[in-house]
Order: structure tokens, then sequence, then C-alpha cells
């Protein structure tokens, strides 16, 4: 096969042009593929215009309906009874932020403890148990946590309505929340990290607090910002606890009043300016949630991205 | 036998060309202080026995390497050393293990203590990425409490450039530890590993996540460090071992899939002369 001299035969050359690479040139299953990639794209696209589109459709609605509430006096006044106009938000504001603030100041630490326990601690049955008991949790109707608070905190320790039984309720609600975000984030934590912290001499409750939890921190902060977003908007709950006042109420065993009641409140009335009043609570609550998010991820450093 | 002559080629050297052997003023391992003796050591994952019997004495700041094919329990045994080994679920060790004729095995020793005198660097480098590299050179000190700022400034200088990185990070020390290429993120562990001063350096298998300048860079850093501490170093490679060692033990696993120290002797004695058939078998390439 080969010439005398031992060279290789030369090789054949292939005809040209060959355009094997050019786009769609083979036809048939190569189009199919760019054909589905394509639909592919659209739909996902579809899919986010469509959720866009109902958030700020929302957005928009609320603040159209409410605009004509939002003033000055609306921030600033309490609410006033029927027949007068004028008169506001303000001590719903409060409580909201009152509530929700203590409710985290219960319900977070309890939620990172517990998820620090799953994560690094937690082997066999006693776990399991855990987390189970934490997912049933997370299932219970709000108004039934509502119900459960109110029987323990509003008949028997205090004997009436009060905002500290709202906080409660909210604190329950937030705990599997923050629980099951954060163990999820801690989980991702390279065990690379630990064997590194713990091969420096470092105790284990000490490369937990110092080296794990800090890695992990901007799961913290989003599984704490969402808790209070969903403690923010809570109504059942509070109707039973916190119950609503129409005065500044800076006493949390007092009843207290929040934005999502008082927004029913006001939206249950057959008065139009009532109604537009609610709209204009609805837009608060919404801005005051979101920037309740902000705040929490610029303050404690993490991003502001999820 | 002056021990600073170049052996006679033997058929072991010629069956592995190219192999550099560390030269070594040292000899039987008997005849130096001991830096950290292993006695009857056997570890296990729950029922399962992954190391059996294993017993040496290493010499006081020497280079020991651990070689031997893969899962032969050389990661295990070093593990025992600082008894990280334990931290595995399920996984316990027996037997003693002296540094300065302490056991760290004794019943009242507390773990934590004894990973402050023994020090570990692990295969794949782990800075921690939420601290500043000069951060993480001093973690260990800070996490003990240590607050002096002007101590905890010379410790991170002096650390740094025994790791040979000083020159390459003086201007970014408060860069994230994780920003560093890998070969320098490892020294930077070890860096870290050796500001807490420990007695005792372990390796496991250090560079073999890092290309070959990386490593080469890292063999002349344990070549430096050998003058300040004990370090045991377990390798996958042969010729790391030979250029790095001054004893090397090859360990290798039984019929019970426990692992076994086969031989333990000077590096060159090792690599030039072997007493047992198996530890020919693995330097020579038949075997492992």
């Amino acid at each position: 096969m080969g010439e005398e001299t031992g060279a290789l035969p030369a090789a054949q050359p292939a005809p040209l042009p060959l355009r094997r690479f050019t786009r769609g040139a083979a036809g048939g299953p190569q189009t199919r593929r760019l054909l589905i990639d394509r639909a592919t794209t659209v739909g996902v696209v579809l899919c986010t215009a469509a959720a866009v589109f109902v958030l700020s459709a929302i957005l928009l609605h609320v603040l159209a309906n409410g605009a004509g509430a939002l003033n000055l006096a609306f921030f600033t006044e309490r609410p006033l009874p029927i027949g007068e106009v004028g008169g506001g938000v303000a001590p719903a504001l409060l409580g909201t932020l009152m509530m929700v603030g203590v409710a985290a100041l219960m319900g977070v630490p309890t939620g990172i403890g517990t998820a620090v326990y799953l994560s690094e601690y937690g082997r066999g049955r006693f776990a399991t148990l855990v987390r189970f008991t934490i997912d049933l949790i997370a299932g219970v109707p709000s108004i039934v946590v509502g119900v459960f608070v109110w029987a323990v905190l509003v008949r028997s320790v205090v004997g009436h309505f009060n905002g500290l039984a709202g906080s409660v309720a909210l604190a329950i609600i937030m705990v599997p929340i923050v629980t099951r975000t954060v163990e999820e984030v801690l989980r991702l934590v390279p065990d690379t990290l630990r064997e590194a912290s713990l091969g420096l001499g470092i105790p284990r409750w000490k490369t937990i607090l110092a080296i794990v939890v800090p890695t992990a921190k901007s799961g913290v902060i989003t599984g704490t910002v969402l808790s209070m977003a969903r403690a923010g908007g809570e109504t059942a709950p509070l109707l039973l606890t916190a119950l609503g006042n129409q005065f500044f109420n800076f006493d949390l065993l007092q009843p207290t009043a929040s934005l999502p009641v008082q927004i029913y409140n006001y939206a249950v009335a057959p008065y139009d300016d009532w109604h537009t009043k609610a709209w204009g609570a609805a837009f608060v609550l919404i801005v005051v949630i979101g920037l309740l998010s902000f705040i929490t991820r610029r303050v404690t450093g993490g991003s502001l991205r999820g | 036998m002056d021990s600073t002559t170049i052996a006679q080629p033997s058929p072991f050297e010629t069956l592995v060309p190219g192999m550099t052997i560390h030269q070594t003023t040292a000899d039987s391992p008997a005849e130096q202080e001991p830096g950290l003796v292993i006695e009857d050591l056997n570890a296990y994952y729950g029922a399962f026995r992954a190391v059996k019997d294993v017993s040496m004495a290493i010499s006081l700041r020497s280079v020991t390497a651990i070689i031997g094919p893969s899962g032969c329990g050389k990661s295990t045994l070093i593990r025992c050393l600082n008894r990280m080994h334990e931290v595995t679920p399920g996984a316990r060790a027996h037997g003693r293990v002296l540094v300065g004729g302490e056991d760290v095995y004794a019943p009242d020793a507390d773990p934590v203590q004894v990973r402050r005198h023994i020090g570990m660097v692990f295969q794949k480098p782990n800075p921690f990425p939420m601290m500043s590299v000069a951060d993480n050179v001093v973690a260990g000190l800070k996490l003990a409490g240590v607050r002096d700022k002007q101590r905890v400034a010379e410790v991170t200088e002096r650390s740094l450039r025994r790791a040979a990185l000083w020159d390459e990070v003086k201007d970014k020390l408060h860069v994230s530890g994780a920003a560093l290429s890998g070969g320098q993120q490892q020294r930077l562990c070890i860096a870290r590993a050796i500001a807490v001063e420990p007695d005792v350096l372990l390796m496991d298998e250090p560079c073999s996540a890092l290309d070959p300048m990386a490593t080469l860079k890292i063999e002349e850093l344990i070549h430096d460090l050998r003058e300040s501490f004990t370090i045991v170093i377990v390798t996958h490679n042969m010729q790391q071992a030979a250029r790095v060692s001054d004893r090397t033990a090859y360990m290798l696993m039984g019929e019970d899939r426990a692992g076994t120290l086969v031989e333990y002797g000077s590096t060159r004695d090792i690599f030039t002369n072997p007493k047992d058939k198996r530890t020919e078998d693995y330097i020579t390439g038949r075997f492992g």
C-alpha cells in the first residue's frame, strides 16, 4: 500500500465545500432542535412576563384605587369615626411594625437555632421528629394558630386581647419559614470549612457560630426577610389576638392595631371613603414590607439580591 | 556507612529512573528524639476496621511520608493523629498516640486541645471565604481569644513569610481568602495552620489538587518548615515522598480490608533497598 520510500499514502482530500457547521445545513434533526430551542426560550420568557405582569397589575391597581387616600394625614393620624372626614392608619402602621418586630425577635433566633440543630447536630429519630413537627407547624392554617394563641394568651394569661399575643402568633408562623430556609443554606456550607476550623482546634460550637453561620449569612437573611414579609401580611391570627385599636397604642399588653386588620375593617364597611382608605392601606402595607426587606438586607450586610 | 554519601546504584534505582532521593543525615528512627509515637493504633468506621495495629515512632522535626495505594488507610491513619477521625459519625479509634510523652487518646484528653497542638492541612485548600487573607491566617488565634492587635499583626506577617506567601499577598491582605489562586490558597492554609505554633503538622495529600509549579513551591516550603515542625505527609505520589521526606512508611490494605503498616524506614532505604517484597512491588510499579 505504501510507496517504495515507505511514505504513507496521500490522504484523499474531502470534496469542497462541506458546510457541515452551517446552521440548519443538515435539515431534519438539526432544524427541529433549533425550533424546540427557540420555542422553549419563548415559553420561559412568556411565563416570566406573566408573573411580572400580574405583580405589576396588583401594585398598579392598588395604587390607582388608593392614591386618593394617600396624604400626610393618612400616615400620621388615627382613624376617625364614621361620618368624619380625614384620619389615617398611623396606629395600624405602628402596630404592624411593633408586632412584626417583636415576633421577629422571638421567631428568628428560635428558627435559626432549630436549623442549626437540624443541620449540625441532628442525627437519628429525634431530628426526624423535629423536622416533621416543623413541617407540620408550617402547614397549620394561620387562623388555627390564632385560635390557639387566643386560648393560651388572650383568654388565660392576659385576660384580654393584646398585641403580645399577636406577636406570639406571628412568631409561630415565622419559625418554620426561618428554619427551613436556614437549614437548607447551612447544609450547603461545605464540610471542608468545618474540618478546617476543627483542625485548628476551634471547638464545635464556635465553629458553627463563627464559621458556618456567617458563611451562610445571605441565606439566613433571606429566611428572616421572607418570614417577616409573611408575618406582616397575616390577618386572621391578629383578628383573634391583637383585635385592633382605633387609638395609638404603645403597650403591647393592650389591643393593638395592624395594617391587615385595618384594611379588613375598612374594606367590609359600606362607605366609599373607607374603601379608598382600604386600598391606600393595602398600598402602604406592600411598601412597608418591601422597605423592611430592603432595610434588613442592608443593615445585616447581605446583598440586595436573594 | 556514612549516610551522607550517595548510595551505590542498586537494581531499584535503575528500575525507577529519574527519581531523586532526599539526602538525610538521619539514620535509623530510634536514634532521634521521638516527636510523635504511635502505638497499636486501630481505627474503625462503625464495625469496619480501616487501620490495623499500626505502630511507628516519628522523629522530632523531620518529615515522614506515608505512601500506599488508594484505600490503604493512610488518610484514616493521619486523621487519627489529631483526633479528626472521630469527627465522622460512627468513627472511632483505639490505641496510643504520644506527642511529647502525652497520649492524645488519654481518657481525660480534650480533642480540641489536641488539635491546637497538632495542625492539619487538607487535600483541597479550604480558606474561610468569609474572611480576608489576614483574618484567615490568624483565625486560629482570634477564635482562641487572642485580642492583642500587635501580636496578631506580628503573627500574620511571620506566618505568611514562613509559608512563602508574604511577598505575593502583602498588598492584598484584605481580599477574601478564596480570591487567591489554588497554590496560594494552600500556602494560606499552611500559614493558618502554623500560626498557632503546633508541635506537629499533618498534611493529607496537600498537593494533589495543585499544578506542578505550585506543588514545587509547597515541597520547598516543607523542606524549610522541617526545621521547626514535625511533619507527617500522606502522598499518593512516590516521587514526592522520595523528594521531600526523611523517612517513609508504606501501608497496604490487607485481606480483611484493613490497612496495615508494611514497612517503615529511611526514605533512602525504602526506595533503594526495601526489606519487604510488597514494598518492592509497589515501588517498582508491579503493584498499585
